[in-house]
């Protein structure tokens, strides 16, 4: 598991003594009947023991939408901010608490939309965040208007004859963004999504976990495709690191500049692609991230890139503790008044 | 030999091009002066382009130097000597000048090119337009360079020099020694031995060619003021203000975290704490306004004195966390450096026009505190005081500081450190409850009965994980509610606690048979301070007060205003001060005297229109 430094400094027990049920607060969980945050919220549950941490020493912070208020329904400290501000408060946590393990939910309209400038930011400056994107592809909590990520066509309460907006593909948008670490799983796979957290939670730096996740009111079944044991084999690709690309009857192989599926039939097994998630350059994994659009066909989950760069808080802290090391602040604040040019009155 | 006649106070206006090193020349002479022991006080003016063309007008730098032999509170109204780098320095600052006064021009730089530069159909030196002032010529450029001919330096680093020179001038005219500005040169090239020498050369050339030269048939001498005794340096508001959040941290004992986005004329408070980590200073240069005020507020949450610095436009962004602030009864000082507006207005030029957007620029209920400094040094002990708000009542607090504090200096006592507040904080680290179940439980809306002030757990307090929002919460457990009577209780509990801050009663400086009251806030106290005087050398009985606190305001204000038959409300606005007094106090007589020009007040122009009050009954 984790050490020390990529759980942002908090200390680790010696052995997981905390159960799921010790992470839930005493608030009445309110998410609609069959919304996927519920299959979420205990699978986060669930996990959370295994950080091997102390409750109070990990912090939940998220804006506004349906998955912002997960921090309500966990026992940990926890801020329900504003509308897209959560990865600038949890940087601002997250730099000045070395000792805590900070997490944001989010979800699509909040991190792409009205808070992608600080989305974006968070990654590149790599601040030791996790960083979970519930992406239902539709705005759930202002009762069913399109998002970010929904897809060209889309009809909804603001776009009767159909959205007219390109879409994001979010994957695409963090490894544009320098992410370190760029991970996709699905709300209904618990297995799948532990192994996910585990993997972003190991990470040092920000982590960006995009969740597929249902919304049974306005956009139901988004991901069918994905689920549906008729249509699933042929769409979704577990990505497996030192293992082969391969799905159903495809596999994945280079082409041009980027990656294709084919027929697994047809290709050489030395020309399948074999998944690495520590390739240095993004290029990789974006082109993976691009193997699928709004349309779901061939949607590769798990983790796509986990690189290592020094995080963000690490820096700004490694700076102010070499500054500040052995200084008196009242003596040196005297000496910095008394500076430069001074005179005195008699 | 020349004569030395004795003056109580001057005013100087150092002008040249933005390449010209005016500000330094201006800080040097300041610097100067300060070791003479006269008071003083200093305004600089720069273009708003950083690299405007040479010798335009929109290229003019400008610094201003007023000193004297007693107290004074303002940089001057009109400068009795203009030193004019070039002709575009001469025509953007001439009408400045008072009648009679003094030009120095570098006539080296009246060539007919760039005088045409600058709409100059005829060389003013020549057809007479400055026959109503006292003209010295000098050829500053050449002079510079015959001076350092003997160094190893070329030409043009030669000619950059002639600031120095004119530094050299001016010192010799108005008695200052020039040994604090060679020891700076000496350690500012240090690394460069030969440009210190020169620059000293050129200082010493200028001061000799006013003994020598027979243009200076008079030299001045300025005595010492009587100030208070103790330590002195000259300092700005941003500097002071940067300082404070130092000594803010320290009086605390909180780690500081600033989040700041570049802004004029805020970043230079961004520059200066930037340089102090070892303070414990946490610097963020954040994405934009909204994510340093995110990140101020997330910091402040995990136990640090948050901070955000801005100007008029950044505040706006910040306006819906702040909100969030007020919800979630988090300490975050909120520093805005005032600028003309609205949207960008004139960056570089002053305005209080603000204090709206302060007391009500935010959705919902949203009070908070605002404290306003009313001179540059007084920005260090107005940065404590709104520290202590924040901390003690879990509020953001506002510091409204302007353009002209922020970049105008003047000399500061230095406080002992000794009588800094104490700003701890006392976290939560025990249940304050118990809940359903009969455990102990910890409530974070648990208030202090006396202050209103909700506990502070910090993230990490083992046992009082608890989650807190922007979304309405029952008063004492904090939990989610939308209990109508609960929501307003809420907010009038809010605002009660605000209300309830205790601030010091408004001093009255009347003497004795005033029916005037002349009230301000901010940055104006210096110009007010200097009309009163005036009025009361005339024999003309005013009283003034001036208000730190607008929000909330002395608890005396409303008795204070009764007892005066107007109140006059000077403002670099179009009358938001007189607007809150006007809504508070309906029965009070509130004249308010209005200016946006992006200029602070001149006393001259306030006494006027102060005597013109009084003289109408």
């Amino acid at each position: 598991m984790a050490d020390t430094a990529k759980l942002g400094g908090a200390v680790k027990l010696d052995a997981p003594k905390l159960k799921a049920k010790d992470f839930k607060s005493s608030q009445e969980v309110r998410w609609c009947p069959g919304c996927g945050d519920y299959a979420i919220l205990a699978a986060v549950q669930s996990f959370l023991p295994e950080l091997g941490l102390e409750r109070e020493k990990i912090a939940f912070v998220s804006g506004i939408g349906c998955s912002s208020r997960f921090p309500y329904y966990l026992n940990t400290y926890g801020i329900h901010s504003i509308h897209g501000r959560a990865p600038a408060i949890a940087t601002g946590l997250a730099t000045s608490r070395q000792d805590l393990s900070v997490w944001v939910v989010t979800g699509d309209g909040d991190a792409l939309s009205i808070g992608g400038n600080h989305l974006i930011h968070a990654l590149r400056r790599n601040v030791n965040l996790k960083i979970l994107l519930f992406n239902n592809r539709i705005y759930g909590l202002t009762k069913g208007q399109y998002s970010p990520t929904s897809e060209p066509g889309k009809l909804t309460k603001s776009s009767p004859m159909g959205s007219v907006d390109s879409p994001f593909n979010p994957l695409s948008l963090a490894l544009g963004s320098e992410a370190t670490f760029v991970a996709r799983t699905l709300d209904s796979d618990r297995a799948h999504l532990q192994q996910v957290l585990r993997a972003a939670a190991e990470h040092e730096g920000s982590a960006f976990v995009e969740i597929y996740q249902n919304c049974p009111i306005f956009n139901d079944d988004a991901f069918e495709t994905l689920k549906n044991p008729d249509t699933r084999d042929e769409a979704l690709i577990r990505l497996e690191d030192g293992q082969p690309i391969r799905f159903g009857d495809k596999a994945v192989v280079q082409s041009g500049y980027g990656l294709e599926v084919r027929d697994a039939a047809e290709v050489d097994e030395a020309d399948v692609v074999v998944h690495k998630s520590d390739v240095d350059d993004p290029a990789y994994a974006f082109a993976l991230s691009r193997l699928s659009g709004t349309e779901l066909d061939h949607t590769p989950i798990g983790v796509f890139r986990s690189v290592r760069r020094p995080t963000y808080d690490d820096l700004v802290r490694g700076q102010v503790d070499q500054a500040s090391e052995g200084v008196d602040r009242r003596e040196a604040l005297d000496r910095l008044l008394h500076s430069g040019d001074t005179w005195a009155v008699l | 030999m020349n004569t030395v006649r004795q003056l109580d106070r001057v005013v100087i206006r150092f002008a040249g091009d933005s390449g010209d090193g005016m500000q330094l020349t201006g800080d040097r002479f300041t610097a100067e002066t300060a070791k003479l022991g006269n008071d003083l006080s200093t305004l600089p003016n720069y273009p708003a382009e950083i690299r405007a063309p040479a010798g335009t007008l929109p290229g003019v730098s400008s610094f201003q130097i007023h000193f004297a032999d007693s107290d004074i509170l303002t940089p001057g109204d009109e400068p009795e000597v203009l030193v004019a780098m070039n002709p575009a320095a001469l025509k953007a600052n001439l009408r400045d000048l008072k009648s009679g006064g003094v030009v120095i021009v570098n006539t080296d730089e009246f060539s007919k090119r760039n005088l045409t530069k600058v709409g100059y159909g005829a060389n003013p030196l020549e057809d007479g337009s400055l026959d109503d002032y006292q003209l010295i010529e000098v050829p500053l450029t050449s002079l510079t360079i015959g001076a350092l001919e003997d160094y190893d330096i070329g030409k043009k680093d030669a000619a950059r020099s002639k600031n120095m020179f004119a530094l050299g001038l001016l010192s010799w005219m108005y008695s200052r020694t020039t040994e604090v500005t060679e020891d700076f040169l000496l350690k500012k090239f240090a690394a460069k031995p030969a440009i210190a020498e020169a620059n000293i050369a050129a200082l010493k050339a200028g001061w000799n060619y006013g003994e020598t030269a027979e243009s200076f048939a008079v030299r001045f001498e300025i005595p010492p003021a009587t100030l208070p005794a103790g330590t002195y340096r000259n300092i700005t508001g941003n500097q002071a203000l940067a300082w404070g959040v130092i000594a803010a941290g320290v009086a605390s004992e909180l780690p500081v975290f600033l989040g700041a986005y570049p802004i004029t004329p805020a970043s230079d408070i961004l520059h200066e704490l930037s340089k102090h980590k070892r303070f414990g200073v946490t610097t963020v240069q954040a994405e934009d306004e909204i994510a340093a005020a995110g990140a101020a507020l997330g910091a402040s949450w995990g136990g640090a004195l948050g901070v955000t610095t801005s100007s008029g436009p950044g505040v706006a962004l910040k306006s819906e966390t702040i909100s969030l602030a007020v919800s979630l009864e988090l300490p975050l000082v909120v520093i805005d450096v005032q600028r003309a507006g609205p949207s960008t207005g004139m960056p570089t030029k002053t305005e209080q026009a603000d204090l709206m957007m302060a007391m009500f620029g935010r959705h919902g209920e949203a009070p908070i505190a605002i404290v306003a400094p009313q001179s540059p040094s007084d920005c260090f002990d107005a940065m404590l005081e709104a520290t202590r708000m924040a901390l003690r009542y879990r509020t953001p607090v506002m510091l409204l500081s302007d353009g002209y504090i922020a970049n105008g200096a003047e000399p500061w006592r230095l406080p002992d450190l000794a009588d800094l507040p104490d700003l701890s904080v006392d976290f939560a680290t025990e249940a304050n409850a118990v809940d359903a179940a009969g455990e102990p439980a910890f409530w974070p809306f648990k208030r202090d009965p006396e202050t209103l002030a909700r506990p502070l757990a910090l993230p990490g307090t083992p046992g009082l994980q608890h989650r807190i929002g922007g979304i309405e919460k029952a008063d004492g457990t904090g939990d989610i509610s939308y209990d109508p009577a609960n929501h307003d209780h809420m907010v009038r509990t809010r605002a009660a606690k605000i209300a309830g801050i205790p601030v010091p009663d408004l001093d009255v400086d009347d003497p004795g048979d005033a029916r005037v009251l002349v009230l301000g806030w901010g940055s104006t106290w210096g110009p007010i301070g200097a009309a009163v005087r005036g009025l009361r050398d005339k024999g003309v009985a005013i009283a003034r007060a001036h208000l730190r606190y607008l929000n909330p305001m002395p608890a005396n204000l409303g008795e204070v205003l009764a007892r005066y038959d107007k109140v006059v409300v000077p403002e670099m606005n179009l009358g938001q001060l007189s607007l809150l007094l006007r809504g508070s106090f309906p029965g009070v007589d509130v004249v308010g005297y209005n200016k946006v020009r992006g200029l602070p007040f001149t006393s001259n122009e306030l006494q006027d229109a102060l005597e013109e009050v009084i003289k109408n009954g």
